[in-house]
């Protein structure tokens, strides 16, 4: 299942380590973010995508505490 | 500014003028310390803070990290101006970079800024104001001279004119009546139009316009995914090297203070930011700026390869004809005025509801008057016979003229031929045949001048397509194809061609969606509404112009040609600065100084990709 959330994160660099630690959080498929757009998309297995996107939010926040992700 | 950017220039204004202030203040010692990290806290807080939540995390080479180490190197040293003056212009940098993308995000906004506040419902026999997200398909919208329109739909009474150049770029207006399909997006200039809503809000026009604008920053150029990998390697490098530079050295030379104020620079150039902020920015200006023109591009990745684009194959109808059948030539026979020729023709057929009546009767500048035509008598397969204005008619093919027996001058003209006679005499053969584009022989005519080959398929016979090729001089075409074959033929192409070389195929997306998604690059025809095509292109032309896609080239070489000027120019300057850092001969100020300009630069060249690029032109 692939989603797409709005993000708020600060700078491009952080954007691309964002990137680099959400691919690879297990369970997840391919992940992309834009730092123009400020978005996030995760493609993840369907079952587990809420599981998923929990260990993604750990990982951004490990990499980049003042980055925000907006589950809703 | 926003507010975070508006507290981050006060403190760089304060925190400056501390700094100037402390530079003529007559204190040494501690004394001078101490207030010197006054202005130094006031700028460095925040990146001190991240770099120590970076360290607990185990991001060693966090750029606040190493901006921290250098500058608190800096002021361990005893050069405490220096340590502030560079987390000064480290700031300035980060506020710079963070308002021009900003202020990119917001012209793309406005560039695109074609989504409707509110629709116009009709309500028993009121019109009330609303969201257009809660108008339901089937409800009757109206429309008032200067109004977006706000949802696709079709037109159930009023005239108008609509300025589509928000979508598509173009100036021309477009004639609109009751019967007319409209699409969201739109301005209304002429007159009121009342409007059958036929797709919601999500569905329409300018709701999907806008996600694929969106979401076209997600599918990243080989440039952007190339930046990215660079930087993760960059940064670990340059501070390995500094940690040489600050232990080797002086190993042999001693001078520790000195070495390691200069491994401290290298530290200071050792964030990539220049690059990693410039070059999707870049590319995010292509797509805009594209989008201006009324061109869609799906992704960051299809403007780059439009660039290598050396084989482009075009579907016929509707890609490089116009899909609609019109009288293209008169013949008249001797003695016979053309006018006549095409008024008594369409007077003849006015009564028919074949489309070739129609194309008869668009093409008649005067009106027609239907009392003038009686007794119309069809004969299937041959045509048929009136009387117009007491003269006994007949129009028709071949077969008709020989069964009356009227002795008729053959036209071999690929397209189809109505025979006109009246009282048995001939008057002439209309032609009527699906016409090439008006832009369509300059198009072709632009990409051959950039060196690409120009290929057509068609399922059409071979007479018309060999027509069309000639009229628009291509390079090769192949004609009576089944979609099977068309797809075979693109998949030669593609085995043909040398790895690096992309093949784009244009078509109009309701029965090409299996050969644009095979090619390299599908280009569709995007209309006005087709959704197949929107859905199966990676690049969508709004209005139909074949003469866009050699624009849309245009777009994707000046884009990377900016990309490459930025990449070539930012670690050259960096490379330079390591240098002269390393030999000592400029310091943390100046190294911080140039790589903070080096962004400046690069950022503003980037924004260069946004502005239009003529329609015409190399």
């Amino acid at each position: 299942m692939k989603k797409k959330f709005r993000i708020e994160v600060d700078c491009a660099n952080c954007a691309a380590k964002m990137e680099e630690a959400v691919k690879k959080v297990p369970g997840v498929q391919d992940a992309t973010v834009s730092f123009m757009t400020q978005k996030l998309a995760v493609e993840a297995d369907d079952d587990r995508f809420d599981a998923v996107m929990g260990e993604v939010v750990k990982a951004c926040k490990k990499v980049e505490p003042d980055c925000e992700i907006h589950l809703k | 500014m926003n507010r975070k950017q508006k507290t981050v220039l006060f403190r760089i204004i304060v925190a400056a003028a501390l700094t100037i202030a402390l530079h003529f203040a007559p204190v040494t010692g501690v004394a001078q310390l101490l207030l010197y990290l006054i202005p130094y806290f006031i700028i460095g807080w925040d990146v001190l803070r991240k770099a120590f939540l970076g360290i607990r995390g185990g991001q060693m080479f966090d750029e606040n990290f190493l901006m921290a180490v250098a500058t608190i190197g800096a002021m361990a040293l005893g050069t405490y101006g220096e340590g502030v003056e560079v987390m000064l212009f480290y700031q300035i940098g980060e506020l710079f970079q963070s308002c021009a993308v900003g202020r990119s995000r917001r012209s793309i906004t406005q560039l695109m800024d074609i989504r409707p506040d509110s629709a116009n419902i009709e309500r028993n026999g009121e019109l009330v104001e609303v969201d257009p997200d809660d108008v339901a398909i089937g409800d009757i919208i109206v429309i008032r001279p200067g109004e977006r329109v706000p949802l696709d739909g079709e037109v159930i009474e009023g005239a108008s004119t609509l300025n589509t150049s928000a979508l598509t770029g173009e100036s021309l207006p477009r004639e609109v009546g009751p019967g007319d399909e409209i699409i969201s997006g739109c301005v209304n200039e002429g007159g009121l139009l009342r409007v059958r809503v036929a797709k919601t809000f999500d569905d329409s026009t300018v709701s999907r316009i806008l996600d694929l604008v969106e979401n076209s920053s997600l599918k990243k150029a080989r440039a952007e995914n190339f930046i990215t990998r660079f930087a993760r390697c960059y940064t670990p490098a340059v501070c390995g090297l500094a940690l040489l530079l600050a232990l080797i050295p002086p190993l042999f030379a001693g001078n520790w203070a000195e070495w390691l104020r200069r491994a401290l620079t290298f530290l200071v150039i050792s964030c990539p930011c220049a690059l990693v902020i410039s070059i999707p920015l870049s590319f995010f200006g292509g797509i805009g700026g594209a989008s201006r023109a009324g061109i869609l591009v799906k992704g960051g990745n299809y403007l780059e390869a439009l660039a290598d684009t050396r084989v482009i194959v075009f579907d016929k109808t509707g890609t490089l004809t116009r899909g609609v059948f019109a009288v293209s030539e008169l013949l008249p026979a001797r003695g016979v005025a053309p006018e006549e020729l095409l008024e008594t023709a369409a007077l003849a057929e006015i009564y028919s509801s074949h489309p070739i009546s129609r194309s008869l009767r668009e093409a008649v500048t005067t009106p027609l008057d239907a009392n003038r035509v009686d007794e119309v008598q069809e004969i299937a397969g041959h045509g048929l016979t009136a009387r117009v204005d007491s003269r006994l008619v007949a129009a028709g093919n071949a077969r008709l003229m020989d069964r009356l027996g009227i002795a008729f001058t053959p036209c071999n003209k690929p397209g189809t031929v109505i025979y006109v006679a009246a009282e048995g005499k001939f008057l002439g053969a209309v032609l009527i045949s699906d016409q090439v584009k008006p832009t369509a022989r300059r198009a072709m005519d632009s990409l051959r001048a950039q060196g690409i080959r120009t290929i057509m398929l068609t399922g059409d016979a071979a007479p018309v397509a060999r027509a069309v090729a000639d009229e628009l001089a291509l390079d090769d075409v192949h004609a009576e194809l089944l979609p099977a074959d068309k797809v075979a033929r693109v998949e030669s192409l593609l085995a043909a061609k040398s790895p690096r070389d992309r093949l784009a195929f244009v078509g109009d997306g309701i029965n090409d969606a299996p050969v644009l998604s095979r090619a390299d690059i599908g280009i569709a025809m995007g209309g006005i509404g087709s959704d197949a095509a929107i859905e199966a292109a990676d690049i969508v032309l709004m209005d139909d112009d074949p003469a866009k896609i050699p624009l849309a080239m245009r777009i994707s070489r000046r884009c990377l040609r900016i990309v490459r000027e930025n990449i070539v120019f930012a670690l050259a300057v960096k490379a330079a600065c390591l240098i002269l850092g390393a030999l000592g001969v400029t310091g943390m100020q100046a190294a911080i100084f140039a790589d903070v300009g080096v962004m400046v630069l690069a950022v503003l060249n980037a924004t260069r990709t946004l502005r239009a690029l003529p329609a015409f032109g190399r």
